[in-house]
């Protein structure tokens, strides 16, 4: 079955294209990263998929449904880039925030057992049980991305959208929090990932799509560093480097003949 | 019975009644209004004489000084309430602005009355335009380009200037009966505006309390509440037409410059002192009511604005927990 199906999506901002013409299909189960240079369109790409917005032409469907249409919102879950201020400054508890995971099961009924038990293991599955009273805004970066990740877990989502979830991590809690992933993926989690960090996408990925507006390749990560499209793409001479992120699925980085060595977090798009 | 029972009791009963008691029956049925009625004159008509009487604090005998202590009471419960889902997504200013527009459909009721002869309650004139406004800001900010920010200042600063220009058609004519929407008063609160208080108090306790999961999942993250396919756009109605009935309902006490600040600063006080949301939700409610008890009392035995002493208590409340904090 398919989580996600893009059929020749555009999206435009008045005149201004955003994203063009892009199709590509996500099987459940997949883990596919999304990369592309500084406004290439990957997070809007991503709300797309989720039916956050409509496309201007073609067609999205989530789970074999037209994504805007869609209801189910246990099924889906999205981790954006490090917390907001409000996440920070809002006096609200690790476990009030992974119980939001079960408000779309559960909106305005007492919470059953099955809703604590579903919470309770979701704290312990990302390790963060013992922070369960703790005010996520008293936590580091990489705790509160398991949070948000834990929060997922207790909705049991079938997909899991991410939008630069590392961008405030230090190199050790990023590896750690991509390990996670790797661990729900692996355990039947579709996941689709924007990444900044090609190195990072190729070396967890199952498929990868690069875009810049338009899609420039989809497809395995060892085919992508093989292929042409990272320069095509970042409109510079770049190949995918091998080195050793110590996780074995496969190694890259993306270097640069010119221009920054790493693409701006910031995706404004 | 002791002397200031019976005092409360007659004189509640001689209370008159403004213009704005003709909204009690837009609220209430008629059974209702007899039990408020008991309710005001035998509850808190007794309950605030017997203290009275306890503490020898005779103002607390007079009936506009136990309307008064029952308006804050409930406002010091509805706008932390009310106002920690709009502190933490940066919209403080919500209420400021669905004020200054109720400022302006106080200046429509009263023009209206002054130059067409159609009496329209004040109150009411200041709820319908504060809820318009309410949808108004919400749909500059959905549909067009205008960030939040901008969007509320247009709206206060295009209510307010309705609002003067109505007042001077009338030659200034109603600008007397503005002035106690504009400061708030403790004397001028009538036993209608009471019953409006507490009836829209009871609306907004309710409905927090059946859309609190929506309420918090949408103040603390939007995006992913969206994905979860909560209906955002109804919880964020939901809570532009309940701050809209706080501000209208707490302005004739409050004063339409001051109103806000009952849906901020407790908030903020208590962000520092709750270790959950919920806690965050009790503590700004515990700030609000002894805010309002103190700000009252203040302004009755030193002849102050009650809007003014209100907030000004709140301010050193939040001062002196943040103080606090810091010290521990």
């Amino acid at each position: 079955m398919t989580a996600v199906s893009l059929s020749d999506v555009a999206f435009s901002y008045g005149d201004v294209p955003v994203v063009d013409g892009i199709s590509l299909d996500v099987p459940e189960g997949e883990f596919l990263g999304l990369v592309g240079p500084n406004g290439s369109g990957k997070s809007t790409l991503l709300t797309l998929m989720l039916g956050l917005q409509r496309p201007t032409r073609g067609e999205v469907r989530l789970f074999d449904r037209p994504a805007h249409d869609f209801a189910d919102g246990e099924r889906v879950a999205y981790v954006a880039q490090d917390v907001t201020r409000t996440a920070r400054d809002m006096p609200v508890t690790v476990r009030e925030v992974v119980r939001m995971g079960r408000y779309p099961r559960n909106l305005f009924g007492r919470f059953s057992a099955a809703d604590r038990e579903a919470v309770a293991a979701a704290l312990d599955r990302v390790d963060i049980a013992d922070l369960a009273d703790r005010r996520v805004g008293a936590l580091s970066g990489g705790q509160r991305q398991r949070v948000f990740v834990a929060r997922a877990l207790a909705a049991e989502a079938d997909l899991l959208a991410l939008d630069e979830p590392t961008v405030a991590l230090d190199a050790e809690s990023r590896e750690a929090f991509y390990d996670l992933l790797g661990e729900l993926n692996d355990g039947g989690m579709t996941v689709v990932l924007v990444e900044h960090d090609i190195g990072v996408v190729t070396a967890r990925a199952s498929r990868i799509a690069c875009l810049n507006k338009r899609l420039y390749f989809h497809g395995s990560p060892d085919d992508f560093a093989d292929s042409d499209a990272l320069a095509a793409a970042y409109g510079a001479n770049q190949r995918v480097l091998d080195h050793d992120h110590g996780h074995g699925r496969h190694h890259g980085r993306r270097e640069e003949s010119r221009g920054h060595a790493r693409t701006d977090p910031e995706d404004e798009s | 019975m002791t002397g200031p029972v019976a005092l409360a009791a007659t004189d509640l009963l001689a209370v008159e009644f403004s213009a704005a008691d003709s909204l009690a029956p837009l609220l209430v049925t008629d059974a209702l209004t007899g039990v408020f009625d008991w309710f005001l004159t035998a509850v808190v008509g007794g309950a605030f004489s017997w203290l009275a009487g306890v503490t020898g604090l005779d103002f607390l005998g007079y009936p506009y000084m136990q309307r008064a202590y029952l308006s804050v009471l409930c406002i010091g419960v509805v706008g932390p309430l009310v106002g920690s889902f709009l502190v933490y997504r940066d919209l403080s200013m919500v209420g400021d602005t669905l004020a200054h527009t109720a400022f302006a459909g106080v200046a429509l009721a009263l023009f209206l009355d002054a130059t067409l002869g159609l009496a329209v309650p004040p109150l009411l004139g200041a709820l319908v335009v504060a809820v318009v406004a309410a949808l108004v800001v919400q749909a500059l900010v959905e549909y067009t380009d205008a960030r939040s920010d901008a969007a509320l200042a247009m709206v206060l600063t295009g209510g307010f200037a309705l609002g003067s220009v109505l007042i001077s058609l009338t030659g200034g004519g109603i600008s007397v009966g503005i002035n106690q929407y504009l400061f708030g008063s403790l004397a001028t609160v009538s036993r209608a505006d009471v019953g409006l208080l507490v009836s829209m108090g009871l609306v907004v306790v309710g409905s927090v309390a059946v859309a609190y999961r929506p309420l918090v999942y949408v103040t603390f993250d939007e995006t992913a509440a969206r994905a979860s396919r909560l209906h955002v756009r109804a919880v964020n109605t939901l809570l532009s037409v309940l701050t809209a009935f706080v501000v209208v309902s707490a302005m004739r006490i409050m004063g339409v410059i001051l109103v806000a600040a009952l849906l901020v600063v407790p908030v903020v006080t208590a962000s520092r002192l709750g270790r959950s949301f919920k806690q965050s939700l009790l503590y700004g409610v515990l700030a609000g009511e002894l805010a309002g008890v103190a700000g009252v009392t203040v302004a009755y035995l030193y002849g102050l604005a009650a809007g003014g002493s209100i907030v000004l208590v709140a301010l050193a409340g939040f001062v002196a927990v943040a103080a606090g904090r810091r010290l521990a």
